[in-house]
């Protein structure tokens, strides 16, 4: 099979990115701000919405940090194979440079002690103190917004930078572009890697502050690379079947795809979040046990059940075959699927709140689950309509953003030195 | 080879240059193995590895410098098995450390096993006598170690190696079969085979060279 053309190929958004504005980006608002009223306004409470809206910037955040390091890591492995699905990678790690919009309600919730049960010491019990007191340097709002500052510029720059190059060298096609670029890409992925782990656990860990895992940056890791892989996967078959890259992408860039979304969404992520289990479960400290006894109440539960055999095994059985990740249709569905699972993945992590005094009233797990039961109906797994609503809207405005700064761009880099061998790339 | 003191001198098997009376090149002496056919370029390969397919030869196979894009497609090879017999290995290594575990640590019972062994049930920091999650780590590592070496031997096995001989090192010609030359050997056990016939049929296809082997 000869390699494609890209000259041949229709390789520009071009009338789709009004279309996107539209519909995504326009929907997108009119659901956030619906799922506003709704939460705000609604029977659940402004602390249930917060979490809820944490949880859909966690997504869009999760992609941008998966494309991010797709971009660092085929820079930093001189990857000849994936200089046609790059662009898309780049797209979705460009985002970052809006994404600190939305999360200024999450910084307004923590000035005003909401969210956070650290961001209002007041309303800590003795006991809460007394774990909170070695805590207090790190987690006062002035140093929490510095590091959330810190976090934003890192992201900001990192996309910023490769997106650019790339970009610049659709009109030069200079080779020392990707040069610079393998050379920032090494102390790239380190910066990568420190911020997305201080952020995940600045942002997710510390809901429970008492609580801790060194694990939690590298489990956050193993869900955005689930989370882009996913969405790049989704995105081209999209792209394709409005006639984009119908010849530029081939079989051969779906199978190494599906192989990265199979060892890092679906292996690397169970593998890490048994590690962090087990640990919790064979060292059996209080502080750490409670925050998987929390997840094994009532319907979180289920929840948990549900991520080892949604998340794990049903797709592990699934794409560890050749055929599935060499047959697009089969694919696209296996990441979508894969992308909702870690839409539950996230909300399990943020949602479960379950105040400290009916904890702490009891001392075994067998009365906890009575006393659950009897009285915890309001803290167990309840969905919400404004779950999805903000979710999807979230998504809505992410997608519309993408599109738009897509507007004027190739969807392949047109003159990476690497892009013949990208084209006629085959598995073997 | 590119020292010209070794190549005059004697070797404990003389090669077919070297003996006592000059053979024509791919003369056969003993028992025939096959024939070589020679190409230049991967493309022409590609093309003859196709027709010989197609003429319907089973027992032939391609020999590169490097592994050509699609060449398994051509020669029409089917996809190995090898992965269902890993599949299998792996799975043995999973219930072995799932038994292993639980007759060691959570039974007392005592059995057999060319020697009197018996489980001993020890309790280790409160948790139950049979835990999963303590199990797992031990369970993935003898999976992981199985299906390494099952698959492995398995692939030996399969490719029916390790092979101490082959006809085709005999032949000087197949030297750059390391370097920059494409060949096709068919087998003289092949149905279809004929000393002449199977000459002209692979000269047909544009070897630059067509040459008997020996057993």
């Amino acid at each position: 099979m000869t390699p494609a053309d890209i000259t041949n190929e229709n390789r520009y958004l071009g009338e789709l990115v009004p279309k996107i504005c539209r519909y995504a980006g326009l929907g997108g608002l009119a659901l956030l701000a619906a799922s506003v009223v709704l939460g705000w306004a609604g029977e659940a409470g402004l602390e249930r919405f917060l979490r809820s809206y944490l949880v859909a910037f966690f997504f869009v955040l999760s992609l941008s940090l998966g494309g991010l390091f797709f971009v660092l890591l085929q820079h930093l492995t001189r990857a000849g194979w994936s200089v046609v699905v790059r662009r898309i990678a780049e797209g979705l790690a460009d985002n970052l440079k809006w994404l600190w919009i939305p999360f200024i309600p999450i910084l307004v919730a923590v000035w005003t002690g909401h969210l956070y049960d650290w961001a209002d010491p007041s309303s800590l019990s003795e006991a809460e103190w007394a774990l909170f007191q070695h805590k207090e340097p790190f987690l006062t709002p002035w140093f929490w917004t510095i590091r959330a500052a810190v976090y934003f510029g890192v992201w900001a720059w990192l996309a910023r930078f490769f997106v650019n190059r790339s970009v610049q060298q659709d009109a030069t096609g200079d080779p020392q572009t990707t040069a610079r670029m393998q050379s920032v890409a090494a102390p790239g992925m380190i910066l990568y890697a420190l911020t997305q782990s201080f952020a995940a656990v600045d942002w997710i860990m510390t809901l429970e502050f008492a609580w801790y895992s060194t694990m939690f940056g590298v489990y956050f890791f193993a869900a955005s690379t689930c989370g882009a892989f996913a969405a790049m996967i989704i995105i081209f078959y999209l792209l394709q079947r409005s006639g984009r890259l119908t010849n530029v992408i081939t079989t051969e860039h779906y199978h190494d795809l599906g192989k990265l979304l199979f060892a890092f969404g679906v292996v690397f992520w169970a593998y890490i979040a048994y590690s962090q289990y087990m640990l919790i479960w064979y060292a059996n400290i209080q502080e750490e046990t409670i925050w998987f006894v929390i997840r094994q109440l009532g319907g979180w539960k289920s929840m948990s059940i549900f991520l080892i055999l949604g998340h794990f095994a049903g797709p592990f059985l699934i794409l560890i075959s050749r055929y599935p990740k060499r047959w697009k249709g089969v694919l696209a569905i296996g990441a979508a699927w894969m992308l909702g699972v870690h839409f539950i993945d996230l909300y399990w992590l943020v949602m479960p709140a379950i105040p400290a005094d009916l904890i702490h009233s009891v001392t075994t797990y067998s009365q906890l689950v009575t006393e659950f039961k009897a009285y915890g109906a309001e803290y167990d797994l309840h969905w919400r309509v404004f779950d999805v609503m903000c979710l999807l809207g979230m998504l809505g405005v992410f997608v519309a953003m993408a599109a738009w700064s897509m507007r004027n761009r190739s969807l392949v880099p047109e003159k990476d030195p690497r892009l013949a061998e990208s084209l006629a790339f085959e598995n073997y | 080879m590119n020292d010209p003191t070794t190549t005059a001198a004697p070797t404990d098997r003389p090669s077919a240059a070297q003996s006592a009376t000059p053979r024509e090149p791919g003369e056969v002496i003993g028992k025939l193995y096959g024939l070589l056919a020679e190409f230049e370029t991967p493309a022409a390969i590609m093309v003859a590895a196709h027709r010989v397919r197609e003429a319907g030869y089973k027992w032939w196979d391609c020999h590169t410098p490097f592994p050509v894009h699609g060449l398994d497609k051509a020669m029409g090879i089917r996809p190995t098995i090898l992965p269902w017999l890993v599949m299998g290995a792996g799975l043995t290594g999973a219930v072995t450390g799932v038994v292993l575990q639980w007759y060691t640590n959570a039974t007392n019972l005592d059995a057999w096993l060319i020697v009197p062994i018996t489980g001993y049930d020890f309790l280790v920091s409160g948790k139950p006598m049979w835990s999963l999650p303590a199990n797992i780590p031990v369970i993935f590592e003898l999976t992981v170690l199985f299906a390494a070496i099952g698959c492995v031997t398995m692939m030996l096995l399969l490719s029916k190696l390790p092979w101490l001989y082959h006809p085709c090192l005999k032949n000087e010609r197949f030297l750059r079969a390391s370097d920059d030359r494409f060949f096709i050997v068919i087998e003289a056990r092949d149905p279809l085979f004929y000393r002449r016939k199977s000459q002209e049929f692979l000269k047909s296809l544009g070897a630059t060279a067509v040459e008997a082997l020996e057993a």
